[in-house]
């Protein structure tokens, strides 16, 4: 039986010349992130903006989501948001924070459900009230923060501080272009989007940090091979690994986005991006041709003295 | 690398095994797992997306707890100066404070002492902090002032919350469902937990009643009608009927007896009008307080009053002797059967504020389980036959090593009784494209060192030694993320964190123990001349 090869030996493909493309792209894709970051926003969902949530099921044939949409406006709850999700019975509705502290929010609940009667099953009801909402958005924003310094710390005891940074510029840009993906599809921005950066930024260093080890290696091996020729040979070194790994993890990711279901669907397809996309491309294209500019040492530091000699400095 | 002793190789293989077989009691029916030894009974937990039921997060409301620590000091100031023959002119609630200006101030001394023993110290009997519960302090023209400080609230908010959970707990329990999860949150939260409700409304209602029960006399001295004008009585508070048309009553601040000195309360029927009731039975103290009060007042009304509204407000025809009566207040079934829950569980020391709500459907989550089931299978059988189509006979080894993988981290959830949320099987779906991952960063190191030049048994060995420092660092990082998403997580995401954070445990072992172990047996068995990779 002949194996697959997706990608042949000894590749000599010159990653290092296509950061003049790759840079600018990816500067350009920030800044674009960015401003839609600020000018389009982020879909969020009641978890950080407060509010109540109601997954229901028509009991019998075909939601109407026009007839549901009229009955609940009649109610005066303010902005009240309506999908199918799922299946043609199952409809999404998000109702905005109410004015009045969390007690209204439970009376418009009640209010809701007794618009909508016996006709349908109630599936999910999430209502988060303001106090909550506050605290769970700095709990993400605090956690990100933490994760990626816990992360920055480690990759300085265990290499040399260029590599740290370089790992985090790849890191922040991953977590720049994947909001800016959320904001260009406005998928519900909550808790689990927070659990896919935070893994995507786990799978994105993972990446890295296999490539960097390689380059730390030839280091040690190569005193004198110029400086772009040797990270050239350590991603082409470990790109057949890069690209198999990253196909399983697609196919992984794949089956839950088809299979899944709605509840984890913005889950998947936001991994799928950051990971797949992104992760993959930022390793290869940005993290490793940036250690050209951080000026990694190859004079007297850490990472060409023999290993023994590590724990004197 | 390749080299392997004989107690250690039976070490790995043991490990292996008790750990996967910790996953075992999974399969079988709750009922089997029950007869099994203590150690054998430990299995998943299902979250509430994925059984169905209701998660609602409840907070002690500080500014209630503040009034009434505020509204008591100064019924406490007034029984104090009362009893000590003290004169004063007035006595107001400000701010957080409690004023009172004394009529004369030669019995200034004499109030001080008294009013300062009602400043207790705080925190029980441990309490080292120094701080009181009240700040006593004097100013110009006979004022004394009483401030409660935060650390008091603070202190108050605590103890309400220790009571809540043991009366929410009486009241949960009568609803009859499966291990209700009570627990406090921060300091003034309290999280409830309950499985496979259908339907919370009813859940809700038991837990937002304070449920506060006390026996009252109707004021008939004075018109309502002048009270609905805002000139009711200092000794009175105006309160309205619970059902509609909203009757306003005038009822006298004064306690009879409280809700507290209830024994029992049960739901029934009235015998003769056939309407629902509820019947209940005083303690001693309050049934001899029952009897005084209703001898001493044959003919004028008394008021039920549940949560400042009156249930009803019956005229005393006889004095009631035998400590027991019985509240009928057009209630339905249910609703009679539920006052009888809250007063037998008791009243909350404060008031609750529902501040986050999730329920789900058991529908919804049978559906999830099996959603969850399909895409871990396809997932599976895809990343399986990619390793087999890729690299062969050493695919069908990682195949192996990563189902031992997965199976682990169904005995190490099972062990720490976990909790299986959707993500948390996202989560697993993941950890599988991690631990293939340390598997082919083992198998193209080989590659790498064949086309090197090395022999077949040496490229493998060299393989193995230098991927798995690859493995570490690369494994360590995303645990990582993990830790923190676990740290700050709750819930559903925390369930995430923890699959995904044993998933890299296990995946490291397996890479390091055994993935080598298998291609160890193989090399010995077979003593290849080429790798087949």
């Amino acid at each position: 039986m002949r194996l697959l090869r997706i990608v042949p030996d000894d590749t000599k493909f010159d990653f290092m010349r296509f950061r003049r493309i790759s840079f600018p792209l990816s500067a350009l894709l920030s800044i674009l992130a960015i401003s839609l970051y600020f000018f389009h926003g982020l879909n969020f969902g009641i978890d950080f903006r407060g509010g109540t949530l109601l997954e229901v099921r028509q009991i019998e044939g075909a939601a109407d989501l026009a007839k549901m949409r009229a009955t609940i406006a009649t109610l005066g709850l303010g902005e009240a948001q309506l999908q199918q999700f799922g299946g043609p019975s199952e409809v999404l509705i998000r109702i905005a924070e109410q004015p009045g502290g969390d007690a209204a929010q439970q009376q418009a609940v009640t209010k809701v459900k007794a618009a909508l009667g016996t006709g349908v099953e109630y599936r999910r009801t999430e209502v988060v009230g303001p106090r909550v909402s506050g605290e769970l958005l700095s709990y993400g924003v605090v956690g990100l923060g933490l994760a990626i310094l816990c992360i920055l710390v480690y990759l300085w005891f265990r290499f040399e501080w260029q590599f740290a940074l370089g790992a985090m510029i790849a890191n922040v840009h991953d977590i720049v272009l994947t909001i800016g993906f959320m904001s260009v599809t406005q998928i519900d921005f909550d808790l689990t989007s927070i659990a896919a950066l935070l893994t995507i930024l786990g799978y994105s260093l993972n990446d890295t940090v296999v490539i960097y080890d390689r380059i730390r290696e030839m280091l040690r091996r190569y005193k004198k091979l110029p400086m772009p020729d040797l990270l050239n040979a350590s991603v082409n070194q470990t790109l057949s690994r890069s690209v198999i790994t990253h196909v399983t993890v697609s196919l992984a990711l794949l089956a839950l986005l088809l299979f899944g279901g709605q509840a984890i669907h913005s889950f998947t397809a936001t991994m799928m991006f950051g990971v797949v996309l992104v992760g993959t491309y930022t390793s290869v294209f940005i993290a490793a041709p940036i250690l050209i500019y951080l000026g990694v040492g190859r004079g007297g530091d850490a990472l060409t003295r023999p290993e023994g000699d590590k724990g004197k400095s | 690398m390749l080299y392997f002793t004989r107690w250690k190789a039976a070490a790995i293989v043991l490990t292996a095994l008790v750990v996967c077989l910790f996953a075992v009691p999974n399969f079988f029916p709750e009922a089997t797992v029950k007869s099994w030894p203590a150690f054998a009974q430990r299995r998943l937990v299902l979250g509430l997306d994925l059984q169905g039921g209701s998660h609602i997060l409840l907070e002690v409301d500080t500014n209630a707890v503040r009034k009434d620590k505020l509204e008591t000091t100064r019924d406490d100031v007034r029984r104090v100066l009362r009893d000590a023959r003290v004169g004063y002119t007035g006595l107001v609630v400000r701010g957080n404070s409690v004023e009172v200006r004394l009529r004369d101030g030669a019995s200034m001394d004499a109030a001080l002492t008294k009013l300062r023993e009602l400043s207790v110290p705080l925190g029980g009997i441990l309490g080292g902090s120094g701080q009181r519960s009240l700040e006593v302090t004097t100013e110009a023209g006979n004022l004394i002032r009483l401030t409660v400080g935060d650390a008091a609230i603070v202190d108050r908010v605590r103890q309400s919350v220790e009571q809540s959970i043991q009366i929410i707990e009486r009241r949960v329990n009568e609803l009859g469902t499966v291990e209700p999860l009570i627990q406090r949150q921060g300091t003034d939260r309290i999280l409830v937990q309950v499985p496979g409700l259908q339907d919370p409304t009813r859940l809700k209602e038991l837990l937002g009643k304070t449920a506060k029960l006390d026996f009252r006399m109707v004021d008939i001295g004075t018109p309502v009608e002048q009270a609905l004008q805002g000139r009711a009585p200092p000794e009175d508070d105006l309160l309205y009927s619970s059902t509609a048309p909203k009757t306003p009553y005038l009822i006298e601040k004064r306690v009879l007896v409280s809700g507290a000195e209830l024994t029992d309360a049960q739901p029934g029927f009235d015998q003769r009008t056939s309407e629902p009731i509820v019947s209940f039975r005083f303690n001693t103290a309050g049934a001899r307080k029952f009897a005084q009060a209703t001898q001493e007042n044959v003919g004028k009304p008394f008021a039920i009053v549940l949560d400042n509204e009156v249930i009803s407000a019956p005229v005393i025809r006889e004095p009631i002797l035998g400590g027991s009566g019985q509240i009928s207040g057009s209630f339905t079934v249910q609703s009679a059967n539920d006052l009888s829950i809250l007063l037998r569980a008791g009243a909350l020391p404060a008031p609750l504020t529902i501040i986050e709500e999730r329920t789900v459907g058991p529908g919804l989550g049978a559906d999830s389980i099996a959603k969850g089931k399909i895409s871990s299978y396809v997932g599976a059988a895809m990343v399986i036959l990619f390793m087999l189509a890729t690299y062969g006979l050493f695919g069908l080894f990682a195949n192996i090593a990563v189902a031992i993988n997965v199976a682990m981290i169904f005995g190490v959830l099972s062990l720490l009784n976990a909790t299986l949320t959707l993500p948390g099987i996202a989560g697993i779906v993941l950890t599988v494209g991690i631990a293939v991952d340390s598997n082919v960063l083992i198998y193209e190191r080989i590659r790498e060192e064949v086309r090197g030049g090395r022999s077949p048994i040496n490229a493998i060995d060299a393989g193995f030694s230098r991927a798995l420092a690859t493995i570490l660092d690369s494994n360590i990082t995303t645990f990582i993320a993990a830790a923190v998403l676990f740290y700050i997580g709750t819930g559903p995401v925390r369930g995430f964190a923890v699959t995904l954070g044993i998933g890299i445990v296990t995946t490291v072992f397996t890479a390091f123990t055994v993935t080598r172990l298998i291609v160890a047996t193989w090399v010995r068995w077979r003593r290849p001349q080429h790798v087949p990779i």
